[in-house]
């Protein structure tokens, strides 16, 4: 039973990630004084894309048209770690929070490995800039989940969200900080604004779009599925981490129901604060990005130091 | 303030230096004079020139029997005068200029590629308009170049361009385009680049190369002005004007004073319309996507006023040799009117939005940077050159009717980033709106055009008005019989893409799409 469960929430996970895509779409736009297009314009793009035939380079080796498969692969299985709308999982269990990680880094290095194989300067450029994005956020992601996997005394994200519902409403300074580190983290991950710019026809301004950008047909449907999962995936994180209320402890259908109420809220929520976000502000410079990403790791090095001094004396 | 007694000083410094100059008068209306010199003289001539900080405005050349006449145009405070030498077909060769004035770089390629003319000294000969079009003797411009040409079946790649080179460690190249990932128009960019630090541009143009100039040969004046609005979809107002007005001098006939107006209402209407796209269009660049949505709305608004006023969105064919072909209404004045307040409004709105974002702010002020000492050696013009401290506006230094007759302030920024080229662009949308409240209130009943009268063969005239770019300067010769014997348009975007490859050393790569935006320059009107 709980195997099943497990199983129908990762399909669920990737069932919905266009459907957040889609809402976020709608609130930038609306943000924008625009029109917006179909919640499920994401999907039909997806099935567009899936029926059209890929044009492939001339220069690409196998693992130009191997790593879009492995790309959603990992996505798909990283998103099977964390909790949706119930907290006890097996698949939790046997897979930990720094696992979670690793997937993502096992996808990221196949990106930066398709965007360098065809040969073109734009997708050189753009492994390159993800290479040292990504060297600086995931130690400031790192720090951050520490933080909160000290405080449940386990690497496990089904026993940390556990830890927190059974704590209470309890004000923690560590988390806080993590929280703001894991914010900041999740929009240079998923390449949103300010960092990158998912919308752009710039080549020479992108970073996820550039290594992306010889994909054509049903291998870029799968990269396109794998981000908007992968946002999806770090919306989830901060949700049921730090606010884990309304999520389902049992098995029992009700509670189920209302687990997944709780989370498309929640999501929702998340949409709009980021699209609010996302308008508010321009791209930084490239070079900011450092400073940016250093922030976070400071305030995930805070939270902990925090967590050390405050909390685990006691 | 701005004498104009220069040309007496210059004709007597050349005097001294030994070099005969014949002037005439270009034509009966305009001020603009022709000196006639000795071809060996044309570089010594230009070193005298950029002592006595005379700008180099445009280069031409002509094909007539058995000679090439080629032209060069300079100004200073105002007045303009064309230069001109005679060479032999048989061996064409002229000294260069580009050694001394940078901006007639490409010009002169332009014309070594077009006429077959070998400019001897030039700092970089390589070719420039020439592709692989036409094979490797043949001359397009030339007169017994047939309009036809002689096409291959599929025009070769032009891949063998000797770009500069770079060597050492880290040092790569970035080819950009001519295929973009977005729809602009065709170029290709070369950077060399260190990580992210760009070392060098070079720009390869003329992917949009239109034989403008081979099939304006032979037209009709109506024919030719229409030509002229197609050389720049954005700029149909400005070419079409300026070509009006050279062949109205050679036909030396006045426009009426309305008709003067209406083409001033025209203009203004198009520079504001592009202004508000480019300040849009700016601020996506660097992801700020609510300021374009905007500007894009105000854009489309005022363009759609275009409709009801003039009957076409960009204005296209409304200026005619000899006047206007549409009036503007009783009806029209109010809609214009009512136009000027909503945009003073809504932009009263949005500009504090947009001036008070910190992260806009970041992106723009400071990246971008062209000195005032690189722009005034480029010749830069219009809000790229008034951006970075050029004063020049041929609308108040070469006044031209309607703008003899009203009064407007200049937009001038001397920060020389892309933040003084959005500015500059805000103030001259703020100018222009004041310009044509003016004009619609000065709107006196009248005639709208002159008849025409056929041009005696070999006149000719030179057009300069200020388009939303910068200054215009669009050169006609007539044939016998009312025929177009020789045009060349020479758009702004010609002075000011070499500026864009200045202006983006020492940025990283990924700042440069949003200063090739706030340039902007044309790649059809570049191209020809």
């Amino acid at each position: 039973m709980n195997w099943l469960i497990a199983i129908l929430q990762g399909a669920l996970f990737i069932a919905l990630a266009p459907l957040l895509a889609g809402w976020l779409k709608y609130c930038k736009c609306r943000l924008q004084n625009r029109k917006a297009p179909s919640l499920l314009q994401p999907y039909r793009d997806l099935i567009k894309l899936s029926n059209k035939k890929p044009v492939v380079s001339d220069h690409a080796s196998w693992l130009f048209i191997t790593a879009p498969y492995l790309i959603f692969s990992a996505t798909a299985l990283a998103a099977t770690v964390v909790p949706l709308v119930v907290v006890d999982l097996p698949t939790s269990a046997s897979a930990d929070v720094i696992v979670m990680v690793g997937f993502f880094a096992f996808a990221r290095f196949f990106l930066a490995l398709a965007g360098l194989d065809i040969g073109t300067a734009f997708g050189g450029m753009g492994s390159s800039r993800e290479m040292t994005i990504s060297s600086l956020a995931e130690p400031a992601m790192l720090m951050a989940i520490f933080t909160l996997t000290m405080t449940a005394s386990t690497t496990n994200l089904s026993g940390a969200i556990a830890h927190v519902l059974n704590e209470g409403l309890v004000l923690r300074p560590s988390f806080v900080f993590a929280l703001f580190a894991l914010i900041l983290v999740a929009v240079a991950e998923t390449g949103r604004i300010p960092v990158d710019n998912p919308a752009t026809h710039l080549e020479l301004t992108m970073i996820h779009e550039a290594m992306i950008l010889e994909y054509s047909g049903r291998y870029l449907a799968l990269i396109e599925w794998a981000s908007q999962l992968k946002l999806m995936l770090y919306g989830v994180l901060i949700a049921n981490i730090f606010f884990p209320w309304g999520i389902s402890e049992t098995l029992n259908p009700k509670d189920l129901g209302y687990g997944l109420v709780a989370i498309l809220g929640k999501l929702a929520l998340l949409a709009i604060f980021l699209a609010i976000a996302e308008t508010l502000v321009a791209k930084m410079r490239l070079f900011r990005v450092q400073e940016y990403l250093s922030f976070a790791y400071l305030l995930g090095l805070l939270g902990m130091l925090s967590h050390i001094i405050l909390e685990a004396s006691r | 303030m701005r004498s104009s007694n220069w040309t007496s000083d210059f004709l007597n410094q050349l005097n001294k230096a030994n070099i005969s100059v014949v002037t005439s008068p270009l034509n009966q209306i305009s001020k603009i004079e022709q000196w006639q010199i000795q071809s060996s003289h044309w570089n010594e001539i230009s070193q005298l020139a950029v002592e006595q900080q005379l700008r180099w405005v445009s280069g031409w050349a002509e094909h007539i029997d058995k000679q090439f006449f080629v032209n060069a145009c300079f100004e200073k405070a105002g007045l303009y005068i064309v230069l001109r030498t005679q060479i032999n077909t048989d061996n064409p060769e002229l000294p260069s200029q580009a050694s001394v004035y940078p901006a007639a770089n490409r010009s002169e390629r332009h014309t070594q590629d077009m006429f077959g003319i070998r400019f001897i000294g030039h700092p970089d000969n390589r070719r420039w308009t020439r592709h692989q079009a036409w094979g490797k003797h043949s001359y397009p411009l030339r007169k017994d170049f047939s309009v036809d040409g002689e096409p291959e079946a599929i025009t070769p790649a032009d891949k063998d361009y000797p770009f500069i080179k770079a060597q050492g460690a880290g040092v790569y190249e970035i080819p950009v385009g001519p295929v973009h990932a977005g729809i602009i128009e065709p170029g290709h960019f070369r950077f060399l680049a260190v990580g992210e630090l760009i070392l060098n541009l070079e720009e390869r143009l003329g992917y949009v190369h239109k034989g403008i100039e081979k099939i304006a040969e032979g037209r009709s004046p109506e024919s030719l002005a229409r030509l002229a609005g197609r050389i720049s979809g954005d700029t149909t107002v400005g070419h079409t004007w300026a070509a009006c007005m050279a062949m109205e001098q050679a036909a030396n006939i006045e426009i009426p004073p309305r008709a003067a107006l209406i083409r001033g209402v025209l203009a203004e209407r198009e520079r504001i319309a592009n202004h508000l796209g480019d300040m849009g269009a700016i601020c996506n660049d660097v992801a700020f996507v609510f300021a374009q949505m905007q500007f894009t709305r105000l854009r489309e608004n005022w363009l759609r006023s275009n409709v009801l006023v003039f009957g076409h969105r960009l204005l296209m064919d409304i200026i005619v040799p000899g006047g206007a072909k549409s009036d503007i209404s009783a009806d029209s004045v109010v809609v214009i009117k009512k136009d000027i307040s909503r945009l003073k409004k809504e932009l009263s709105e949005i500009m504090p939005i947009i001036d008070l974002n910190s992260s806009l702010e970041d992106r723009l002020y400071t990246a971008g940077y062209l000195s005032p000492e690189t722009a005034a050696a480029f010749g830069t013009l219009g809000y790229v050159g008034r951006a970075s401290d050029q004063d020049y506006d041929a609308r108040r230094d070469a006044a031209y009717p309607p703008y003899d007759q009203v009064e407007f302030k200049v937009a001038l920024e001397n920060q020389g980033d892309i933040a003084s080229r959005f500015w500059v662009r805000y103030k001259e949308i703020q100018s222009s709106l004041k310009l044509i409240d003016q004009f619609i209130n000065q709107l006196t009943d009248g005639e709208i055009l002159t008849a025409w009268q056929i041009p005696k063969p070999n006149s000719e005239g030179l057009g300069i008005i200020e388009g939303w770019r910068g200054e215009i300067t669009s050169f006609v010769r007539f044939d016998a019989e009312n025929k177009i014997a020789r045009f060349y348009p020479r758009d702004p975007s010609i002075i000011n893409w070499p500026a864009l490859e200045k202006l983006t050393l020492n940025n990283i790569v990924p700042d440069f799409p949003v200063c090739n935006k706030s340039v902007n320059g044309s790649y059809s009107g570049n191209d020809l």
